[in-house]
């Protein structure tokens, strides 16, 4: 019929098909589209603060109290830090942990309803759902991670901007490492069934061998020594509690009583930071395989 | 016809054992709407999914937009649309921004991104809602929402899988008539897979596929001349003596179904005297009418469509984008 019309539409066309260029805007745009929901759904903010709280006050302030009995305090005796003021970084630790691997599940959610096909059908590389995934679910757990620094006052954490300044690149960092984990297993789940797995043999080892609530120095049992040191959740949480704890002021041999060691050797906070870093591009090349391989 | 948008050529899908699809051959032509019949199960999806590069055929060729669909998938993605069978709207996003996130997939330029937008919005009539989020559109909206979606980039050739199932009788019309202004305003070939026979009627040529296989192809018109002539459905308390007596006094061959016979007919109006004249066999009732595509189906097949039509995975799927496309999304 409109032979002619079509070749009038035919011009139109953006014929020339830039993979590359598509990809990066694909990635911008994933990226873009997890931040519109999670603002969308700012009642999810406050409602996950819910578990800090308990963490922090019930938790936390029972501890202290049977701890300040026993000890007199955490980091040898004599030291000013509360028990609850120690489990602050790992309940920061706690929330952008628990935010990414939620995050990276809604991959699997999309799946399940239809829009990851929108997605994978469009002429873009399959890594840009990976990263743009990993991208969205790291500035998720990072605004997470952050709001819990309203609560520091209360808990008498110290904050300094210097500190806060810190923290942004090393929470992000953190909410990086552990998005892309979570998006390199949501890659080759089917179906929500697997969640619960996920929770169970994931996300609640990693939290409790990350050092949140116990300093993962001292008297620890060797099994339980190695596995903490396998945790990469571990050097997020440290070198968010030497950021913290320096920035409050506590006396350098306080702080650094907690530090990680390996064989021997105290880790620094560069380590740890490139740990992260070296964790999360290896997961984001996990994640950006399954993705390729599937579907 | 001018060179074809579609065109395939000996087409097989086999899955282990299971030959989904059998040896296909058809070409579509520029600003078709072409339909693809079949109950469930006849190699439907199948065929379009390999048609849209998300299923590499076992052999046999399959061209779209003038691109290979195993050598250049990428080509051919980025020059078609598509309806999916089941929704893939994201409700929590507004229907402006579902949009706008395609947009940037298909990385349509920015300078005329926002027109384009507008322009598909009000081709579904949704530019009033645009700014609402998807999950308060009826199953209605979100289809046309979806529509405005698949033809956003400007694609060549639109594929819609099922694009009416699950929605009311009146909707289903609704889309219809957006789909025709969508071929009459933006020039492209549809190509849509459906088992609602009444639907092909809004097409102007259709393909009937069963078991993996075509057994019909042409003009909604000149597959009902197949069938030659009226349809006539008979019910009677003696099926048995009936149809004997159509084919010995007659030369009938009849079908049962649903408790009536049916038989084809060259003229319903002088037939259906004679059937009380001339057999002895007492009838309840007679109707006559023109054959359908259901009818056609029939005869091709021996079977009814209809029979395997509403299965329950088709009732899941109403309820689910009744309840709002599946839960809190």
């Amino acid at each position: 019929m409109s032979e002619q019309a079509l070749t009038t539409a035919t011009a139109t066309h953006p014929q020339t098909v830039n993979i590359r260029g598509a990809t990066l805007r694909a990635i911008i745009i994933i990226w873009r589209r997890d931040l519109i929901r999670y603002w969308r759904d700012r009642m999810r903010v406050l409602g996950s603060l819910a578990q800090p709280i308990l963490f922090l006050f019930v938790f936390g302030s029972g501890l202290s109290s049977a701890l300040r009995g026993s000890t007199g305090g955490l980091g040898g005796s004599g030291s000013s830090l509360q028990y609850v003021q120690f489990i602050f970084p790992g309940i920061i630790g706690m929330s952008v942990l628990f935010t990414s691997i939620f995050g990276a599940m809604s991959i699997v959610w999309d799946r399940e309803f239809g829009f990851l096909k929108e997605v994978l059908v469009a002429p873009i590389h399959r890594s840009a759902v990976a990263i743009g995934k990993t991208l969205g679910g790291a500035s998720q757990a990072m605004i997470q991670g952050l709001v819990i620094l309203v609560l520091a006052p209360i808990v008498g954490v110290k904050l300094t901007v210097v500190g806060v300044v810190e923290l942004v690149p090393a929470i992000f960092l953190f909410a990086f490492a552990l998005s892309a984990l979570g998006v390199a297993v949501a890659a080759r789940m089917r179906t929500m069934q697997g969640f619960q797995v996920v929770m169970n043999f994931l996300m609640m080892p990693m939290f409790f061998l990350a050092g949140a609530l116990f300093p993962l120095t001292g008297n620890l049992p060797a099994w339980l020594l190695v596995l903490t040191r396998l945790d990469p959740a571990s050097y997020g949480i440290d070198a968010l509690r030497r950021i913290v704890l320096t920035a409050s002021g506590l006396p350098s041999q306080v702080v650094r009583g907690f530090e990680i060691t390996l064989f021997g050797w105290t880790v620094s906070l560069w380590v740890e930071l490139a740990v992260l870093v070296a964790f999360g591009l290896l997961m984001m090349g996990l994640a950006v395989y399954g993705f390729r391989q599937r579907d | 016809m001018s060179r074809p948008v579609i065109s395939v050529r000996s087409l097989v899908k086999t899955y282990g054992k299971v030959e989904a699809v059998r040896g296909i051959d058809l070409e579509v032509g520029p600003g078709e709407i072409f339909g693809f019949l079949g109950p469930n199960g006849a190699g439907k999806s199948t065929t379009i999914s390999i048609l849209c590069t998300l299923i590499r055929p076992t052999s046999g060729v399959a061209e779209v937009a003038g691109f290979d669909v195993r050598e250049d998938p990428s080509a051919v993605r980025a020059r078609i649309g598509l309806v999916f069978q089941d929704p893939s709207l994201d409700g929590q996003l507004t229907g402006r921004e579902n949009l706008e996130f395609h947009a940037y997939l298909y990385g349509l330029p920015a300078a005329t991104r926002k027109q384009r937008i507008d322009d598909a919005l009000s081709i579904v009539d949704l530019a009033d809602r645009a700014s609402s989020t998807v999950l308060t559109y009826s199953g209605g909206m979100r289809r046309r929402l979806e529509i405005a979606r698949g033809i956003l980039h400007y694609p060549q050739v639109l594929f819609l899988d099922e694009p009416t199932l699950g929605l009311d009788p009146q909707t289903r019309n609704n889309i219809w008539e957006y789909l025709h202004t969508v071929r009459q305003r933006e020039h492209i070939t549809i190509f849509m897979t459906t088992h609602y026979m009444d639907e092909a009627e809004f097409c102007d040529r259709i393909a009937i596929i069963d078991q993996g296989k075509i057994v019909a192809l042409g003009t909604p018109a000149e597959l009902k001349t197949r069938v030659g002539g009226d349809v006539v459905t008979i019910s009677t308390p003696d099926m048995a003596a009936l149809a004997d007596q159509l084919r010995s006094l007659m030369q009938l061959d009849s079908t049962q179904i649903d408790g009536t016979l049916r038989v084809e007919v060259a003229d319903s109006a002088s037939f259906v005297p004679r059937l009380f004249s001339e057999l002895s066999v007492p009838i309840s009732a007679v109707s006559a009418r023109r054959p359908s595509l259901d009818d056609v189906f029939l005869k091709l097949t021996g079977r009814e469509i209809r029979e395997q039509a509403n299965t329950s995975l088709d009732t899941m799927r109403r309820m689910g984008r009744m309840w709002g496309g599946g839960g809190r999304r």
